[in-house]
């Protein structure tokens, strides 16, 4: 008896050096993901130049490092944390590993309404309606998604909603576009769809940090709710856990996460389903030790990724969601074939 | 024996539809009580009426001397352990961790696990003699060693009160006769344990008192011999049995 409680005691350190050891991994991986990020681009300016123009702005190279680079680099985090966490919460949400803001639908939904305020003018009357018309967007699709959860559809059927509610976004989308008269509509239309992170701004940066970070923050205090769930709802309750309330803070969670960062690189899939699931088997199944790694974990893959499109395609022709969905779609169909396995 | 739940004429349904009719009833300190009556009685509207997680549409619960209606959400889910029928596990957590759920009643939101804590977890372990497995992920286990790991997250609240909601389907004999065993021991701890069972030798052999319901009625509450007496069983349940040399119910037949 001692000597299992103590062996087990053991096993329980290991499990948690085995988190710590993966959060250093990450916390590395994301500052050499962000240097590189910062330091390659078409402009072959040497590091030393470009942190000298990013701490003076002097010059070319001051140009480049604070408009061009930082963005891109700082944007490549928030968007994939955002991503990442979201992901993570939505999985718990619905106790379903193929939940995720693309697949379901929210991140379309939050291209939707980014599209809706940039082309019929509403970014003149207010820099927020950018990212609240995102935001508004990924909140009515994971709103209904939640409702559709509530009315006892199962996995399966959840992620067929989510693939319906993407392809309406999508096609209102392109419907919008093609209201609003733009000779680049059709470009911009694949900007929007596939999610890119070339030519951001400063100014997109400093709209979706905020957002995600707040969003974040929600999911975390549902975290320990998410984590009840997994004995199921009335057990949950049983617990003194506010379920509607936790539900209610995912949702808007993943909205604000999700509709910041699809306004700022427009949608952007997979990236929520693929880092959860990885880092499950360094983290554990609870959903509370996820979302913080999946937004770490998140940060460092979509970082990886846009530096990726860099170094193959420097003419900036290959965008970030194709990469992303390249990565994420034989994954999504492989945990299908497993999920039915497994039932 | 002094009743930790009390049920006063209860009435309780789902939109228009009546589930509970006027149920009488009370679970006891110290003992098992054996809640039995054919499917859609209202077995499970009781419990979930009693833990606060359906209203009552008319009259009184009473829990520990006080309406239920006085009791906070934090409170009660310290006063009341709950069991749902068919638990699962919906992620493979590891067994310890799935257990040290049941402690969220007593966590302060973000709270780091306290002694108190660890120690409640590894006792209900412990008792459900589920401690060789803490570490295995709940997908590595057998059906009858999830049961005994959920069982113990509902025993480490550490609540006065066990409410269990068929937690002897789907398991074989003899984890049927061990969980039977591990509720009378939670009684004998001076736990007040109510069980809804299908299976009514279990109840007669296990259960301190028994509550029969019928279609949203109690038909009354009293010893097993008594309340699973030959006239019940066959105005309950349409059935007839043998009994053993206690009288306990045992090879049953129709009518």
């Amino acid at each position: 008896m001692d000597g299992s409680v103590s062996a087990s005691m053991g096993f329980t350190g290991a499990a948690r050096g085995r988190a710590r050891g993966a959060s250093a991994v990450l916390w590395i991986a994301l500052a050499i993901a962000f240097a590189l990020s910062f330091l390659l681009g078409p402009a072959n300016i040497a590091p030393g130049a470009l942190l000298h123009g990013l701490m003076t702005g002097e010059g070319a190279a001051g140009v480049i490092a604070r408009e061009i680079r930082l963005p891109r680099a700082g944007l490549a985090l928030v968007v994939g944390a955002a991503l990442g966490a979201s992901g993570a919460a939505l999985q718990g949400l619905f106790r379903n590993p193929l939940a995720e803001p693309g697949v379901t639908g929210v991140t379309s939904s939050a291209g939707l309404g980014a599209v809706i305020a940039i082309y019929f003018g509403l970014t003149a009357a207010s820099v927020l309606a950018l990212p609240a018309f995102a935001i508004a967007g990924a909140l009515a699709s994971a709103g209904l998604l939640y409702l559709l959860s509530r009315a006892g559809a199962g996995a399966m059927a959840l992620v067929l909603a989510g693939v319906a509610i993407a392809s309406l976004a999508t096609a209102l989308t392109a419907l919008a576009l093609s209201f609003a008269q733009n000779p680049y509509a059709m470009s911009d239309m694949v900007l929007w769809m596939m999610g890119s992170l070339k030519d951001r701004t400063l100014g997109d940066l400093a709209f979706a940090a905020p957002f995600t970070a707040l969003g974040i923050a929600l999911l975390l205090t549902a975290s320990r709710g998410l984590d009840a769930l997994t004995l199921g709802e009335e057990a949950a309750r049983s617990l003194g856990i506010d379920v509607a309330s936790v539900r209610g803070r995912v949702v808007v969670g993943v909205a604000l996460a999700t509709g910041a960062a699809t306004a700022a690189a427009g949608a952007v899939s997979f990236v929520g389903m693929v880092v959860p699931h990885v880092l499950r088997r360094f983290y554990g199944y609870e959903p509370s030790r996820l979302i913080l790694p999946s937004a770490l974990g998140g940060a460092v893959l979509v970082s990886v990724a846009d530096v990726a499109i860099r170094l193959v395609a420097p003419d900036g022709q290959l965008l970030l969601g194709v990469v992303t969905a390249m990565l994420g779609a034989p994954f999504f169909l492989w945990l299908i074939v497993r999920l039915r396995s497994e039932a | 024996m002094s009743a930790a739940v009390s049920f006063d004429r209860v009435a309780a349904g789902y939109g228009a539809r009546c589930v509970l009719d006027g149920v009488d009833a009370r679970l006891a300190t110290g003992a098992v009580t054996g809640i039995v009556g054919p499917n859609g009685a209202g077995k499970t509207t009781l419990l979930r009426v009693a833990l606060g997680l359906l209203a009552p549409s008319g009259g009184a619960v009473t829990i520990l001397d006080r309406p239920l209606g006085e009791w906070s959400r934090g409170a009660l889910s310290r006063t009341l352990a709950y069991l749902p029928q068919g638990a699962a596990a919906h992620w493979p957590l590891q067994a310890r961790e799935l257990v040290t759920l049941g402690r969220l009643p007593h966590r302060a939101p973000f709270a780091a696990l306290g002694g108190a804590d660890a120690r409640a977890v590894e006792t209900a372990l412990a008792r459900c003699d589920a401690s060789a497995f803490a570490t295995r992920r709940m997908d590595e286990l057998s059906a009858g060693e999830r049961a005994r790991v959920l069982f113990a997250r509902a025993l480490a609240t550490e609540a006065p009160i066990l409410l269990a909601d068929e937690p002897a389907a789907f398991l074989d004999p003899a984890h049927q006769l061990r969980l039977m065993d591990l509720l009378r021991q939670e009684a004998a701890r001076g736990t007040a344990v109510a069980v809804t069972l299908h299976d009514l030798s279990l109840a007669s052999r296990h259960c301190d008192e028994i509550v029969v319901l019928k279609e949203g009625r109690a038909l009354g509450q009293g010893a097993p011999r008594e309340a699973l007496s030959d006239a019940a069983l066959a105005g309950v349940f349409g059935i007839a049995a043998e009994r053993g040399a206690d009288g306990a119910v045992g090879a049953i037949r129709r009518l």
